[in-house]
């Protein structure tokens, strides 16, 4: 069985966000960049998969610029076999990625794709759902446990009202949740190991597919500040000021 | 054309923030259509009339829509798309499950997780977990838009007569199989919805030290929530965690107690609308966003912060 991993590089989550002052977006140069949180946990499962003896060989993608390719070399680190990087500049919306995975799916003919459940820059919760529409394959989407079986997964969804189980056949889109496992960090040798391993790159034109945005940003702007508070001197004045001043409890 | 919203439902009853989306979308266009896709689902789509921001509702049945599957609901939707400008769903694990496959099927770019509509075409939406807020301007022709339901303000739900139009079902989707749902009995109010949430830090030092959390959170009617420290320490599990790779949660009241507020905390947590901090460290980022701090070891302030509860006549629940 094939693995494909979608990675993304994103701001790292520990980064203090800082708005540009012209409203067209964050700032990113000279900010400390990292793979996607969930995605690393989708990496994860794919490698204890495969040690597990039940998928041979792990194929990590990302699609961006030049950079990009960093999480893919993570990735290899961490125990992918190959890594794919389609480059592209500008913005790529949910729809375009999906949209160019789905290309690679088709020539890579994996078994899985697997993917994080959300990226932590745009927030949106979209791309693993729709390449499932694209390809027309089953979906499991924010999953926190992964069963392999003969020619299908049960997969444990976090819902709001709790858990779900669904089995899904394979060949299946899988969104990882952070519940999902505790990703590895990759070992010096291992991470020296991935610099020989390859990653083949494929310029997004090649793939004659139209990734022109459709949603415009018109502003990026700060959400709003909160106005600072007081210091309290003890518990009492802090259940009174809750009770008669903010009116909560 | 009018805006259609996605009902979520258990069968039995509308769930309460399909009333938040259809505040948003009766404020898209004032001719709001409500699909409800189900499997004996009558009384639902009866509550569902009864909005009165619903002008229509297109009742959709078959055994195969019992479990809300997505794979099954997004072909019956797309069939329905063709007369309407909009399709809207609240931005919880249900509609983020369900939209994207919608767009992709329409070919278009879905806008998630919107907290205001500045026009039909315009929406603001957080990213970076509401570090950033992005106002963005869709160009697709039809509109697939999820909303932030604490964003919105629950509709009336009495009062409105729509008429109930039977839908076409569509096919089974056969390779994915629901299996169970296992709904977790508790209590306390969910951490999402919650109107006050009690969180616990790695101040905490122990999973044990929680039950001190606990004990408040019980008095209060209050949800459990925990920093990311606190949960990679194994105090307590992941469930429970508030921040940007955790629940974002928009509460009356947030108590943190031990948190010492990192970024990705104050991500889930700064937009509540009160905000109290108890820590030792007095320069810990988390009383930068505190309405009300608390310099305190939290080991004496939480017994002492429940006996000042227990004096108290009454507790708003």
């Amino acid at each position: 069985m094939k693995i494909l991993v979608a990675v993304k590089r994103v701001i790292d989550y520990n980064v203090q966000i800082r708005v540009k002052e012209d409203g067209s977006g964050v700032v990113t140069d000279n900010v400390k960049m990292s793979t996607n949180p969930p995605d690393d946990n989708a990496i994860e499962e794919a490698v204890k998969i495969k040690e597990a003896g039940k998928a041979t060989e792990i194929v990590a993608i990302t699609v961006g610029e030049e950079k990009a390719q960093e999480t893919v070399r993570k990735a290899l680190a961490v125990g992918a076999d190959k890594g794919i990087h389609v480059k592209t500049e500008g913005v790529l919306e949910p729809l375009a990625v999906s949209k160019i995975i789905q290309k690679i799916v088709e020539k890579e003919k994996p078994d899985l794709v697997f993917m994080g459940k959300q990226a932590i820059d745009d927030d949106c919760n979209q791309t693993g759902q729709m390449l499932s529409a694209l390809l027309n394959w089953p979906q499991a989407t924010f999953a926190s446990n992964i069963e392999v079986k003969d020619n299908s997964l049960e997969v444990t969804r976090e819902i709001d009202e709790g858990l779900e189980t669904v089995e899904i056949n394979i060949p299946a889109i899988v969104t990882c949740d952070l519940r999902l496992n505790e990703p590895r960090y990759a070992s010096l040798p291992n991470i020296m190991k991935a610099k020989k391993k390859p990653i083949e790159e494929i310029n997004v034109s090649d793939l004659g597919i139209d990734i022109t945005p459709r949603v415009q940003q018109l502003k990026v702007e700060e959400p709003p500040k909160r106005k600072a508070g007081i210091k309290v001197a003890n518990v009492a004045e802090l259940v009174q000021k809750l009770k008669n001043e903010a009116k909560v409890i | 054309m009018a805006v259609l919203l996605i009902a979520e439902h258990n069968n039995k009853e509308l769930r309460p923030f399909t009333l938040n989306a259809a505040t948003a979308a009766s404020q898209i266009d004032t001719e709001v259509h409500a699909v409800i896709i189900g499997q004996n689902s009558e009384n639902a789509a009866k509550k569902l009339s009864e909005l009165p921001v619903v002008k229509k509702v297109i009742s959709i049945e078959a055994p195969h829509y019992e479990n809300f599957t997505a794979e099954n609901f997004a072909p019956a939707i797309v069939k329905l798309a063709e007369n309407y400008s909009h399709i809207v769903c609240s931005a919880n694990t249900f509609g983020k499950n369900l939209m994207p496959r919608v767009a992709a099927h329409l070919d278009t770019s879905q806008v998630s997780d919107i907290i205001k509509v500045i026009s039909p075409d315009t929406f603001l939406r957080p990213i970076y977990a509401g570090n950033a807020f992005a106002t963005v301007k869709t160009n697709d022709a039809k509109k697939c838009v999820t909303i932030r339901p604490t964003s919105f303000e629950p509709c009336e739900s009495s009062g409105g007569t729509a008429t109930i139009e039977k839908g076409e079902a569509g096919e089974e989707f056969s390779n994915t199989k629901f299996i169970k749902r296992e709904e977790i009995k508790s209590d306390r109010p969910e951490l999402g919805t919650a109107r006050i949430v009690v969180s616990g830090g790695r101040g905490m030092q122990s999973g044990d030290n929680f039950k001190l959390i606990t004990e408040v959170a019980d008095k209060l009617g209050a949800a459990i929530g925990a920093s990311r420290a606190a949960v990679d320490a194994g105090y307590i599990s992941n469930d429970h965690q508030v921040g940007q790779t955790g629940k974002v949660v928009v509460p009356d009241l947030y108590i943190a107690i031990g948190i010492s507020g990192a970024i990705q905390h104050l991500a889930g947590m700064k937009e509540s609308k009160v905000i109290v901090a108890i820590n030792k460290d007095g320069e810990a980022p988390i009383f930068s966003v505190a309405d009300y701090g608390l310099e305190a070891d939290l080991f004496e302030a939480l017994p002492q912060f429940m006996e000042e509860l227990n004096k108290l006549n009454t507790i708003q629940k």
